[in-house]
């Protein structure tokens, strides 16, 4: 089969790889429809991530078509339309019974590595790595699904693959991102970082209750999108000055919920992120956490910082001091995925949301390696790349 | 998980040789032996093996004699007893009933299903069963063994019977954790390996470290019991 494999910092090739094959009795073999990539894809594609290897096939966050299922898996059947959540987990240990599904016991073959880093492992991730278990990824046309009895989630017909695709990842990560921030009714939340997890975020946020979203990017049509869509209030944060800007909106309080959408890769106007960028250059820190340092210092009081931006290393500069003055509360961490699909699923039946709202690219696999260029840049207003592996070029743009 | 691998030098045995020489015979060795192996080769394999008694020397503080080197067919008691032999520690939670836990160890047959160094181990009837191990090289060890202690639903202890080329003995203890819902298996596991504790610590220096082994093992039957099959991202290489 065709597949966008790992080659290096800045090189995506498509290749021919050898098809997936059942591997376990829970498995699944899924033919894939629709594949998107991810923004902590380019964490990957800039170098940020260890353990990659050389020919490892990208993407987690896919769906497609029952076409093989493993002789112990009694839940799925040939033909069955899934949508794959990007973590992997057995459903069985201490950790999926807690519904902490992305902290699977059970699922990552390497765990050991994970162990040396972080002390314990957490799930195994699809396409993410070696650390994460060495999964072969959804940017492709087939993929193996472990546990598949209990991950994928089966969606109506009267859905299009384009409305649950972000079902996937995005769209629990940023519904979860805004459940961390345990909102009520009157709250406002800020959102750093306006890509596809921010703007599910902002959605989340008020579907969950909040009276106020505030949202902060630098490229005016991520916040066009956050406006329009999201109905958030906008700041430029390379013509505002942020920190000032929130605590003038909130009348000298601060937001009562911050979520960092960014992660690792932060760009700023202010000195932090340039000594960031330059210790990261040398080896010296492993991160660039700029937007977090300022999602620190704006929450209030008492506030929550909800992190759904990934992280991997050790952070530098990091305000422990700031939160704990302010006894803040820290959420984060891969999203229980199991646990939010089927309720996204039916948000999205009802109507509440159609996430293809998001979607600016949609190509074919050949033009995955170019398209990781254009998202790198956010060139040609590129917000969300969908690949359709069943076509051969370009559907529209 | 916890985990100790006992290996101290034994100042009894340090007598003949000052700790400079001592470093520098380790390094040495250990230098030869990590470029031999890094070599991939016979000659490299060689120039390792001969690097060995060197390290052993560095380690114990003595040239290797054949009896340590040598498999020890004593009782398991007097080679394994104090701080003598491998002791390796490593315990681990499950979401599984306690009883189901007992019973899918007390089934020997079923060790070498997450025991990786196990090839076979077959139940001879009265406490007794025959065990094959997968040695270095394609090597197999082979040795009978007894339960020496078995408490249902508690503990399982065992041993090698005097005589055999694998001085080994083992114990897993069982236990109802977090309110009773789940089960936390502790095991202890002792052996003498041959060439004694100097070969176990080179295996060490090679990343073949035995607690490390064994907690990958006990994942493994953690992975069994709880989720019914040990993840994979690649087809077993034939």
């Amino acid at each position: 089969m065709k597949a966008a494999c790992y080659y290096g910092k800045e090189d995506v090739r498509v290749e021919r790889v050898p098809d997936p094959q059942i591997l376990n009795p829970r498995d699944a073999i899924v033919k894939i429809t629709a594949s998107a990539i991810c923004g902590s894809d380019l964490h990957i594609y800039d170098g940020y991530i260890p353990t990659m290897e050389k020919g490892d096939v990208l993407g987690h966050e896919f769906m497609g078509e029952v076409v093989e299922v493993g002789s112990g898996n009694h839940q799925l059947k040939v033909g069955d339309r899934v949508v794959v959540p990007f973590t992997i987990a057995c459903g069985n240990c201490y950790f999926c019974k807690q519904q902490l599904w992305s902290l699977c016991d059970n699922s990552n073959p390497n765990a050991w590595i994970a162990e040396k880093l972080y002390g314990y492992s957490a799930s195994g991730l699809f396409g993410y790595s070696h650390m994460y278990g060495g999964y072969p990824g959804g940017q492709a046309e087939y993929a193996r699904v472990p546990f598949a009895d209990i991950g994928p989630l089966k969606v109506p017909d009267s859905l299009s693959d384009e409305q649950v695709l972000f079902l996937s990842d995005i769209f629990p990560t940023g519904y979860m991102a805004a459940e961390n921030c345990q909102i009520k009714p009157g709250d406002t939340i800020a959102v750093w970082g306006c890509g596809p997890v921010g703007q599910f975020a902002i959605r989340s946020a008020y579907l969950l209750g909040a009276e106020r979203v505030i949202a902060i990017d630098r490229f005016p049509e991520r916040l066009d999108l956050a406006a329009a869509k999201g109905k958030a209030e906008t700041l430029n944060y390379s013509e505002v000055d942020v920190p000032a800007a929130l605590r003038d909106l909130t009348g000298g309080q601060g937001p009562d919920g911050c979520i960092d959408a960014v992660g690792l890769e932060a760009h700023g106007t202010t000195l932090d992120p340039w000594y960031d960028r330059a210790k990261t250059s040398m080896y010296l820190a492993t991160d660039r956490p700029h937007a977090l340092r300022q999602a620190i210092s704006a929450c209030r009081k008492g506030g929550i910082v909800s992190i759904p931006g990934v992280y991997g290393g050790w952070l530098d500069k990091f305000p422990l001091g700031a939160a704990f003055a302010k006894g803040l509360t820290l959420k984060m961490g891969q999203t229980h995925m199991h646990k939010y699909m089927p309720q996204l699923l039916q948000r999205i039946e009802r109507g509440e949301i159609d996430p293809s709202y998001i979607i600016t690219h949609r190509i074919g696999l050949d033009e995955v390696p170019d398209m990781y260029r254009t998202f790198r840049a956010k060139d040609d207003g590129c917000i969300k790349v969908v690949i359709k592996p069943g076509t051969q070029t370009a559907v529209t743009h | 998980m916890r985990s100790t691998a006992r290996l101290h030098i034994d100042p009894a045995t340090a007598h003949d040789t000052g700790n400079v020489e001592r470093v520098v015979a380790v390094t040495t060795a250990a230098a030869a032996i990590a470029y031999g192996v890094s070599r991939r080769s016979v000659k490299g394999i060689c120039l390792a093996a001969a690097a060995t008694p060197l390290a052993y020397r560095g380690i114990r503080g003595t040239w290797p004699r054949l009896k340590d080197v040598l498999p020890s067919h004593g009782d398991t008691r007097t080679a394994l007893g104090g701080s003598r032999g491998i002791h390796v520690r490593e315990s681990i939670r499950l979401e599984m009933p306690l009883e189901e836990v007992y019973r899918f160890w007390r089934r020997l047959e079923n060790l070498p299903r997450f025991l990786t160094h196990l090839d076979s181990v077959t139940d001879l009837g009265n406490g007794r069963s025959h065990w094959v191990a997968k040695g270095p090289g394609g090597l197999k060890g082979e040795w009978d063994a007894e339960i020496i202690n078995e408490v249902e639903n508690k503990v399982i202890g065992w041993r090698s019977l005097p005589g055999s080329e694998v001085v080994t003995a083992g114990s897993v203890a069982f236990s109802r954790v977090r309110n009773r819902q789940s089960t936390q298996l502790s095991v202890h596991l002792q052996y003498a390996p041959p060439g004694g504790r100097a070969t176990a610590f080179l295996a060490t220096l090679m990343g073949r470290e035995p607690s490390q082994t064994i907690r990958e093992d006990l994942r493994r039957l953690k992975q069994l019991l709880e989720a019914g099959e040990v993840p994979r991202a690649e087809p077993v290489p034939a």
